[in-house]
């Protein structure tokens, strides 16, 4: 016997080794649980990173855009309107109102990470016989790309915006016949026209906006829309992703402007992960309480197994404290290493999945994401639940009378 | 240790109350081998349990080395159990798990809280006294009843205890292991000067104690 290693300890390594079969089985048991936590888990974090990373990196988190225009009705005096039917009026595209002032504010706030203002219209690119209508997107490119980085998905060409210059899908570019150097003419609706040199192609991994797609410099879009100094919308990112939707109501709320976060606009997606994340923590709840009582239940069996045994323990000057002990540390242990076995079993599988299920292009479906924290976590998870479960057989020990006990 | 006008009494309050045990005044003096015999039912286990402090009496005083018991709590109880007493039981009740020499070392450890070397060559020496040196790593179901219940008795003897009571501890065992064990106690309380109150059935072994008490009914007869 190790000296450094008190009776509790041994006491409870040695009951647990001597019940191969019961402790086994429930390990084994412990661990499929644990496995199943650690495999939903990791896989829906995989998931979650994967469309948030695609989210963040290309669109702002949250949107500034001019209020909606609405129609007044007309009053005559108290209560009584005098229009019957309010139509709404339609969207012309106006500037946001002292936007300079704005963008300074929205720099001033700590939770801001990048401000970005942007103008957008629609536009018809022409190139010889083809003509295709495109989003004339007008940016400053130093602040705009730290919050849709258009650098990362340019395949062809670079990312360079002077007032000569124009990035485009790689979709349009098919369509339009045209590759880095071409010269394209951009027409407005109002039918001001500029001759622009295709600086890069850009794939934003959709084929409807890479169809459209077209990026100009500020300048450029705002003489050509007819919007000299205006902006039609101001990109926002924020440190913490989550609390966008609470950032932008506060905006809307400050300012006569309107504020769209990533929350509200993938709402879709939002309520696919709360969904999910809801029947995880059910499972979770589930799989642990079985968990627990399954604990209960093998020591329960081994506390009515050893009560002879305990009873002697007692007579020789064992305190109930001690025999306490004895049987919430089988319970600790019995987590504990049923977790570790889990955590390898969940990562195991997790992994293989990950090698197997592929999506159509081959590219995988969701990264691995295996975090230490998560393993801690799980372990420690474990091993409180072994103790919380071997509670009711550990006082039942304790409380055994060793009188009784050991008549049997 | 002595025992003063004890009462035992079952569901004190309740229709059904028994009373098992009647005024008994006994007095164990150290280094005295005592048999106590008496039929069934006749409350002797009870009266071994509250002399072992396992129980506690109805009214009565039980002094141990000149304590009163009665005014000591539950832990204090337990602990004062540990160190003057030691049991031997009929079913000699080693714990499985363990090996020979580690159920000698069980009282200690339990005491002290940790192993320690000083402890199993205490052990060691215990099982060499009682013969059964050769088996000190065998577990201890691979044993005879015999040799079981030599281990107890090496077991009982472990924190050096004033009193070592014995409930029957050769009822199991054939005649031959029975004489062992016997012989074995006799000897330690010789040698060593243990008290030793032994419930026994067989008068022959009985006949060979130093004293014999014999309780009917709950009460004593001399």
């Amino acid at each position: 016997m190790n000296r450094w290693i008190p009776f509790e300890w041994i006491a409870a390594v040695r009951f647990l080794r001597e019940g191969r079969l019961q402790t086994l089985f429930i390990i084994v048991g412990i661990a499929i649980g644990v496995a199943v936590i650690v495999f939903m888990s990791a896989m829906l974090a995989g998931l979650e990173a994967n469309f948030i990373k695609r989210v963040l990196t290309s669109q702002p988190q949250i949107q500034l855009l001019t209020p909606d225009q609405v129609a007044r009705p007309l009053r005559n005096g108290n209560g009584v309107i005098e229009d019957a039917i309010v139509q709404r009026p339609s969207q012309r595209v106006i500037s946001i109102d002292q936007w300079p002032k704005i963008r300074d504010q929205m720099l001033a706030m700590p939770e801001v990470a990048a401000v970005s203002p942007t103008i957008s219209g629609s536009a018809l690119a022409i190139r010889g016989d083809a003509s295709r209508a495109v989003t004339l997107s007008g940016i400053e490119p130093e602040s705009y790309f730290t919050i849709v980085k258009v650098p990362d998905y340019i395949v062809a060409g670079e990312p360079r915006l002077t007032s000569e210059t124009i990035i485009i899908g790689t979709e349009l570019a098919r369509d339009l016949g045209a590759v880095v150097g071409d010269k394209l003419n951009v027409q407005a609706a109002s039918g001001a026209n500029r001759v622009l040199t295709v600086a890069g192609l850009v794939d934003l991994g959709n084929k409807g906006v890479n169809q459209r797609a077209a990026y100009v410099a500020l300048r450029t879009a705002q003489s050509l829309l007819g919007m000299v100094g205006g902006v039609t919308t101001i990109d926002i990112t924020v440190h913490d992703i989550y609390a966008a939707e609470d950032i932008a109501q506060r905006i809307q709320a400050a300012n006569l402007v309107k504020a769209d976060s990533w929350i509200k606009t993938n709402s879709q997606f939002f309520t696919a992960v709360r969904a999910q994340e809801t029947s995880n923590t059910l499972i979770r709840v589930f799989v642990g309480l079985s968990v627990a009582f399954g604990i209960a239940a093998v020591l329960i069996v081994s506390v009515i197994q050893r009560s002879k045994e305990i009873g002697i323990l007692r007579a020789m000057g064992t305190s109930r404290g001690r025999i306490l002990r004895v049987f919430l540390l089988q319970g600790g242990m019995l987590g504990f290493i049923g977790s570790l076995f889990g955590a390898a079993l969940g990562a195991g599988a997790l992994m293989y999945w990950h090698a197997v299920q592929r999506q159509a292009d081959g590219s995988e479906l969701f990264p691995l994401i295996l975090e230490r924290r998560l393993f801690v976590i799980t372990a420690l998870l474990a091993t409180v639940t072994g103790l919380l479960a071997a509670t009711a057989p550990a006082l039942r020990a304790a409380k055994l009378d060793p009188v009784v006990a050991i008549r049997g | 240790m002595r025992l003063e006008k004890v009462c035992k009494a079952y569901n004190v309050g309740l229709p059904n109350e028994t009373e098992v045990l009647h005024d008994i005044d006994l007095e164990v003096d150290s280094g005295e081998f005592v048999a106590l015999i008496g039929p069934s039912g006749s409350g002797k286990s009870t009266l071994l349990n509250i002399v072992g402090l396992l129980d506690r009496p109805t009214s009565g005083r039980l002094t141990i080395k000149g304590q009163d018991t009665a005014a000591l709590s539950d832990t204090e109880l337990t602990h004062l159990r540990g160190h003057t007493i030691g049991f031997i039981f009929q079913s000699h009740l080693l714990i499985s798990a363990f090996t020979a020499k580690e159920n000698v070392m069980m009282p200690l450890l339990v005491d002290r809280g940790f192993p320690s070397p000083e402890i199993e060559a205490r052990a060691g020496r215990l099982l060499d006294q009682v013969g059964l040196a050769k088996f000190a790593d065998n577990l201890a179901t691979n044993m005879s009843g015999g040799q079981q219940q030599r281990v107890a008795v090496a077991r009982a003897l472990a924190m050096n205890p004033d009193l070592v009571l014995a409930d029957e501890p050769t009822g199991n065992l054939d005649t031959k292991s029975a004489e062992a064990v016997f012989d074995l106690m006799r000897q330690v309380n010789r040698d060593v000067g243990t008290s030793f109150l032994l419930v026994t059935h067989n008068l022959d072994l009985a006949r060979r104690c130093d004293r014999i008490i014999e309780v009917v009914d709950g009460c004593i007869r001399t």
